[in-house]
């Protein structure tokens, strides 16, 4: 018998028609009065866009906060990437935008896997995000009458993206981040930085603090806390190359899973359609070309085969082929939304080009994404106004100048959907444990909007856990600040020690790096773009094998208990393939298509998505059974009572 | 084909920031040009781990430019020889086959060595904190088009925004003077009129952090400007001048 969750009792969430949830809620929910708040720890770990906002705002209301990040400053985080926009149903063009459209649209863009009540409670709360931002002092770009400009955004055909030329993450983040600083200088939140953290402490079944590795020292120490907030990030980096940064990491949400936090939809990730392409083995990372350019650029390859052999040989180049010899395949296919198709769409249609062999490039896997009649249009000055800092860095990399030749993009692993279970009040199946942003499964059903990531990270962070963290602490305005001599501490810094001793101590023959390339490779050849049960089963066995090897042929030069780069990459790539076995569990599981999940079997004639509603309409939770064991799979039922549940159509 | 060249390296090597460190010098055969810096410093830690040694440590993330994370003087350069751009998007290409490459860490009294080529800049952090916000909380926050801002003011607040706090400035300045980095925060919020109820108290505030944490003066040499990856302007520091001056005069 599966286990079910109640959306209800265990999801906690609350009744009443989906509008007035929230407001239901907040009216309703016990608070923690001032001089409690001060007698309440909280830990919040990492400082981006949810942790940084949630930080500062815990802070200002006067709760006792330690925030941790393993960068050298909070300002870091990889938030500061995203470059497009954030979403808010502000209506400021008067194109017909409303909350609910905002909500309608970002469940269509998930793919109808998303709890209907926590995606309107997001779009409820975007509006104030932007307030909240310009009274920051955030620079969102304006137009000439000093009001906010907007642009549009995939799977939308209202504008209603906000931004700050192509570095709005990194706008809002400093903004979460001068926030955080002004509660630091209060003394409110201590910051710990170069601070990683290592396990989750569980104290009579509650989350009651954390084991941190001081990267600098390479000491472990413990933090000891009424409640524990988990916002870093999401796993990507399991696939090696993705556009995440480097140290961007799926361990603390690995740690609270082994601890008994359920594991939410692991196999949502997203492939983002517009990355530079890969070009050599040596590659660490790929760098993302944001969506925004999606609203000017066209995507294309050569209508005739022997136009793409010959471009790829160097025979030729894409601006020698005729514009009638030109195949503009998403405007083809997809005549309503055209350049603007959602992420998945997109990156799917590109992979069918590529496999069929019109891909671009001397390895075929790439197609253009071409400014041409934007600049005859709008005039080369306007186009490098919107996206000048995009092209630098594009001819920076590619060493080619894309105002002359088409830019050539790749879809690239960017950003996952799936995360920790959360509840309506986004704590874990761990009491205590919080999770936000991207670490959680939330919001993004099957598939992520863009722009609807920097709402998501600021909406968690600013507007909704600093209320519902408080029904938990209500109850806990009577418990004393734990000591972190007590033997929970103790034994869970023994068996830490134990896995570093024994990660150490395998002296081996390869580096962390060769084997999460290798890792890489498994993850995006068996399960990337496209999956079969056949691809995910290899999976499942290739990812036994690195394991073991791994386990036993990883080789960390230096010590412990000092700075180490190696050893911090070791951690993460042990728990990252843990992640991709549970990614191709969690695949192989659920047998249909939606979103960024695409089965091969499971497709419409024209090769979209095939939901298949009646079977899998749940949310799929992952349970710790131990090292040895399969994961026990339990259902949150996704009931739709507000929306009617379509195949996504994006052509008419 | 990919072109490939052969490199000598000149790398600052130091345990700790009491410890004396030295240059060692690697060669590296066959890097391909179209590879970045941070992957050619990436093929150099494979190699070092493989013969049983200790990998070069340096700071990078996001490795496209935006983090502010990566911090290397590259042949005499915060960040290289290529303009307006982090070490990070610096590539191979822009050296030659057979050249020898010096690279250091920030050298500067602000930010002491944690090891190899990695520095502390919690410095930064700390100016931020003594005022480069404003001081509104979560909740009070009137409606976004509420205030007027015009587009020139929001594009020149934008450019000056646009600092990643990597410290190249204070590594370009024969002072170490931080005056680029503080300058900017301050402009940011100045040109705003969200910033302005603040601005003398946060130029002040701000100004006398970074003289504490031990940053020299500013000599207008413009090396800071020169070197920053971001091309934020010298002006900047004009603003905060008569932001300060203002502010000063008010007392």
């Amino acid at each position: 018998m599966t286990t079910i969750i109640d959306p209800k009792k265990d999801s906690k969430v609350p009744e009443g028609p989906l509008a007035e949830k929230w407001t239901n809620y907040k009216g309703n929910q016990k608070l923690v009065n001032p001089a409690n708040k001060r007698r309440l720890d909280i830990i919040v770990v990492g400082t981006g866009l949810a942790g940084g906002a949630a930080a500062a705002s815990l802070g200002e209301m006067g709760f006792n906060v330690m925030n941790f990040c393993i960068q050298d400053s909070p300002r870091r985080a990889h938030s500061i990437a995203a470059q497009g926009g954030i979403n808010a149903a502000k209506n400021y063009q008067n194109d017909g935008d409303s909350v609910y459209r905002l909500f309608y649209d970002t469940i269509k863009g998930g793919d109808y896997r998303a709890r209907e009540s926590n995606v309107h409670r997001l779009a409820e709360v975007a509006n104030n995000i932007i307030d909240q931002c310009v009274a920051q002092g955030v620079p969102f770009a304006r137009e000439y009458g000093g009001l906010l400009d907007n642009r549009s955004f995939g799977g939308a055909q209202v504008s209603r993206t906000f931004y700050a030329k192509g570095q709005t993450g990194q706008q809002l983040l400093l903004g979460a981040y001068s926030s955080l600083s002004r509660q630091v200088e209060k003394g409110s939140v201590k910051l710990y930085t170069r601070y990683e953290m290592v396990d989750l402490v569980i104290i009579d079944g509650r989350a009651r603090g954390i084991l941190a590795r001081n990267l600098v020292t390479g000491k472990i120490e413990r933090f000891a806390a009424h409640a524990v907030v988990i916002a870093t990030g999401g796993y990507g980096n399991a696939f090696f190359l993705s556009t995440n940064a480097m140290a961007c990491n799926g361990s603390a949400a690995m740690q609270a899973y082994k601890k008994g936090a359920y594991f939410g939809n692991p196999c949502f990730a997203q492939i983002h359609p517009t990355s530079i392409p890969v070009h050599g083995e040596f590659q660490s990372k790929l760098t993302l070309m944001s969506e925004s350019l999606r609203n000017d650029g066209r995507i294309w390859v050569p209508k005739k085969k022997e136009d793409a052999e010959a471009i790829r040989a160097g025979k030729l180049k894409p601006t020698q082929i005729k514009e009638e010899d030109r195949d503009y395949y998403l405007e083809r296919r997809y005549p309503a939304f055209g350049n603007l198709v959602p992420r998945d769409v997109a990156s799917r249609a590109a992979k069918e080009r590529c496999d069929a062999g019109f891909g671009v490039n001397s390895t075929g896997l790439a197609v253009y994404l071409d400014f041409s009649s934007a600049i005859q249009r709008l005039g080369i000055d306007a186009v490098r106004a919107r996206y000048g800092n995009l092209f630098q860095m594009y001819e920076k990399i590619v060493d080619d100048n894309p105002y002359e030749t088409p830019m050539m993009i790749f879809p690239a692993i960017h950003y996952t959907m799936g995360g920790l279970w959360v509840d309506y009040e986004l704590m874990t199946s761990i009491p205590g444990c919080f999770c936000i942003g991207e670490a959680n499964f939330s919001d993004h059903g099957a598939n992520r909007l863009g722009a609807s990531a920097l709402m998501q990270g600021l909406a968690d962070g600013y507007f909704i856990l600093p209320y519902t963290i408080q029904n938990y602490l209500a109850d806990q305005i009577s418990v004393p600040r734990f000591s972190t001599d007590l033997p929970e501490f103790e034994q869970t810094e023994i068996e830490l020690d134990k896995k570093i001793a024994k990660l150490m101590n395998i002296k081996g023959k390869r580096s962390v790096d060769s084997l999460h390339k290798e890792l890489g490779h498994i993850m995006w050849e068996y399960v990337g773009m496209a999956r079969t049960k056949e691809s995910l089963e290899k999976a499942i066995e290739e990812l036994k094998k690195i394991k073991k090897e791994f386990w036993s042929n990883v080789r960390i030069p230096g010590e412990a208990n000092s700075l180490n780069i190696e050893l911090e990459k070791a951690l993460r790539v042990a728990d990252f393939i843990d992640v991709g076995m549970l990614m191709a569990l969690d695949g192989l599981n659920r047998n249909e298509s939606c979103g960024g999940h695409f089965r091969e079997e499971y497709q419409t004639p024209d090769g979209e998505t095939l939901r298949r509603d009646d079977e899998y309409s749940y949310v799929a939770c992952w349970k710790y059974m131990g090292e040895e064991q399969e994961p026990e799979l339990i259902k949150e039922p996704l009931d739709y009572e507000f929306v009617v549940r379509q195949q996504r159509n994006y052509k008419s | 084909m990919d072109k490939t060249i052969n490199i000598t390296l000149k790398v600052w090597r130091q345990r700790g920031p009491k410890e004396r460190g030295a240059f060692e010098s690697y060669k590296l055969d066959g890097i391909s040009t179209d590879s970045s810096f941070l992957e050619m410093l990436d093929i150099l830690n494979e190699k070092l781990i493989n013969e049983g040694k200790e990998p070069v440590v340096f700071d990078h993330d996001c490795r496209e430019g935006i983090c502010g994370m990566c911090s290397l003087y590259v042949n005499g350069h915060p960040h290289g020889p290529d303009d307006s751009i982090t070490t990070c998007q610096l590539h191979m290409r822009r050296f030659k086959d057979g050249e020898t490459i010096t690279v250091e860490p920030w050298r500067s009294a602000g930010f002491p060595v944690i090891r190899d080529l990695m520095v502390d800049r919690t410095a930064f952090d700390k100016i931020i904190q003594a005022g480069g916000y404003t001081s509104i909380n979560v909740g009070g926050a009137q409606d976004a088009n509420a205030i007027l801002i015009p587009k020139e003011a929001a594009d020149e607040a934008m450019d000056s925004a646009s600092c990643i706090g990597c410290g190249a400035c204070v590594a370009a300045c024969k002072n170490g003077s931080a005056m680029l980095f503080v300058s900017a925060k301050v402009s940011q919020l100045a040109l705003l009129p969200q910033g302005r109820a603040e601005a003398a108290r946060r130029a002040k505030a701000m100004t006398a952090r970074m003289d504490e944490l031990g940053f020299g003066n500013c000599t207008n040499t413009g090396a800071c400007e020169a070197e920053c990856p971001k091309n934020v302007s010298i002006s900047n520091i004009a603003r905060l001048n008569r932001e300060f001056l203002k502010a000063k005069f008010r007392d």
